[in-house]
């Protein structure tokens, strides 16, 4: 009696949320996949006919001068990122799910207060920092702000894996003569990969979303962002939408995947 | 280093405590040294940057930060952007957590439509929000279908001329693209609170806002905090949706950091607006973390 009037306001809130967050991406993807005379007119339409729809606005982008190159750079700088970031950030998790020592109490709490911290300004003091270096304008610089930005979230869920996957087995393993070494590689890993697959794309997305800092440390070789950012202003409707279109969707298929993940290692469940 | 760690320690066998610390002494130290060289370090340099020249010590960097034209709108508007869109991310976010709560069929895929923006860069939020509200776009054909406005007139959301009306499609951009996050960290509270304690009240015969009022938020606060803090610290870097949006024309601290650096070339004002954020972003923390300290202590 309760939820008889309660449960269709609940839906139609939930719906109406819903709406408000799909469509504009529908909209968006109506102008990626529009003739340049669909995108230019005015009023619009809100859906294709046969002649409206092309996959010409998507080519014509894609061909566009350094979009290629920057795409390329896009991926390897997430490549990069996830390399450093699982290699740094998984041993890091494994300490901190199975022992107590001193200082891990510290530790923790380091890595959360770096959450408190604007990772934004990073970008202009690496710079100098990056001439000095020699690692100014590529991608390696850009993969190294990316892994500052992506390890302690790496750190805090790779712990949350490990401390999911049961100690019993690894001891069992380790009664049974395995090394420790053997016990992590052969019992713990394995049942691991699963979250560390998923925390991998959530690094993957960080990077391949992530503006600011690319901009400021590339200007002849930038990612993606960093190219669309800096040319918004000079570019087309059709670039733009396109642009736009082709930055969303890669992360928007890669949360997917993980979207049973999202929700764990936030510490959601739907029972 | 907590009560905790040191309860554990087994006193009289220091022998396998000492060599679990070297253990993860060596898992640990990578990733602390990369952290040091890549995030602690460069928040110095900052503002060493800021306030330092080849001649030492000096204040002109930050007094050409303060004395520029755009500073003062810099500074206004994010404060606006940030004081307009965490009260209505917070609202929204409630709402869409207590409606995935109430657990009725479906809620399954509303909980995943609602957590899609987490995926979305603040650039692609920027575009596509763009396309709704430049003066051929959606949000004009909707009016017009409508009959809100008369057929051939166009309402001109992204003109520089009123600077309210732009701020105002930041801020629907910006609760879209991150009220995601503040849904997924409310609604892992919302289920950590034990079902009993809601199912007590509706037997007393609690009404719903008396059940959300004295029994949800209050359990919900640790989770309000962390996304509060995390959101305020994300809001102070607002950048690509603002230019997306309005080609730059509403400034933003973050947005002459970078044209201050790319345009103008002087990374030393730029460093000067990057410590500013860091300034104010820890005394945000600060006052966050003293919080979280009165509620630890009062338990």
């Amino acid at each position: 009696m309760r939820w008889v009037s309660g449960r269709g306001l609940t839906y139609l809130i939930g719906v109406a949320v819903a709406m408000f967050i799909i469509i504009p991406i529908y909209l968006i993807a109506l102008m990626a996949f529009g003739t340049d005379d669909f995108i230019n007119q005015f009023p619009k339409q809100f859906i294709h006919t046969a002649e409206t729809f092309t996959t010409e606005t998507i080519e014509f982008f894609w061909n566009f001068r350094g979009v290629q190159e920057s795409v390329v750079a896009s991926l390897a700088v997430a490549g990069i990122t996830i390399v450093l970031s699982l290699g740094l950030g998984a041993p890091a998790g494994y300490a901190l799910a199975r022992y107590r020592f001193r200082g891990d109490d510290a530790y923790r709490l380091g890595i959360l207060a770096t959450r408190a911290f604007p990772v934004v300004i990073l970008a202009v003091p690496l710079v100098t920092t990056y001439i000095t270096w020699g690692i100014d304008d590529t991608v390696l610089g850009i993969a190294l702000l990316h892994t500052a930005m992506a390890l302690p979230t790496t750190i805090l869920v790779t712990a949350s894996v490990f401390v999911g996957v049961s100690t019993d087995l690894e001891a069992a393993a380790l009664t049974l003569g395995c090394t420790r070494r053997e016990a992590f590689r052969r019992i713990s890993l394995p049942l691991a990969l699963p979250g560390l697959a998923a925390s991998t794309i959530f690094t993957f997305v960080l990077s391949w979303n992530e503006v600011f800092g690319a901009a400021v440390l590339s200007s002849r070789n930038p990612t993606l962002p960093a190219k669309l950012v800096t040319q918004l202003g000079e570019s087309s409707l059709r670039f733009r939408f396109a642009g736009g279109f082709f930055i969303l969707v890669p992360a928007l298929i890669f949360m997917v995947f993980v979207r049973r993940y999202l929700m764990s290692l936030w510490g959601v469940r739907l029972k | 280093m907590g009560p905790g760690a040191r309860r554990s320690r087994p006193q009289g066998r220091p022998s396998p405590m000492s060599r679990n610390n070297r253990i993860a002494l060596m898992l640990l130290a990578p990733s602390a040294l990369f952290l040091v060289i890549f995030f602690a370090w460069p928040m110095v340099q900052a503002i060493l940057l800021a306030v330092r020249d080849d001649d030492g010590f000096t204040l002109s960097y930050l007094n050409r930060m303060v004395d520029d034209r755009n500073f003062g709108p810099a500074l206004r508007n994010t404060a606006a952007i940030i004081i307009l869109v965490i009260p209505l991310q917070f609202i929204l976010a409630l709402i869409m957590a207590l409606v995935v709560s109430a657990k009725l069929r479906g809620s399954q895929t509303l909980l995943y439509i609602f957590a899609v923006p987490i995926a979305v860069s603040d650039l692609a939020a920027g575009i596509v929000w763009f396309s709704i509200f430049n003066e051929s776009g959606f949000l004009n054909t909707f009016l017009a279908n409508v009959g809100a406005v008369a057929a051939g007139e166009r309402v001109f959301w992204l003109s520089s001329a009123s600077e309210w009306r732009l701020l105002g499609t930041v801020v629907v951009a910006e609760v879209w693209r991150a009220t995601s996050i503040v849904f997924v960290i409310l609604l892992a509270g919302l289920q950590s609170i034990p079902e009993d304690y809601d199912e007590a009240a509706q037997v007393f015969g609690a009404s719903f806002w008396d059940r959300l009022w004295r029994v949800k938020l209050p359990l919900l606060r640790p989770s309000i905090q962390v996304a509060l803090i995390l959101r305020t610290i994300l809001a102070f870097q607002i950048f690509a949706v603002v230019i997306a949006l309005t080609g730059g024309a509403t400034r933003v601290l973050s947005l002459e950091a970078f044209t201050w650096y790319r345009r103008l070339q002087n990374e030393h004002v730029a460093a000067a607006y990057a410590a500013l954020i860091l300034v104010i972003s820890m005394v945000v923390a600060w006052i966050y973390l003293r919080t979280i300290r009165t509620q630890e202590r009062q338990q």
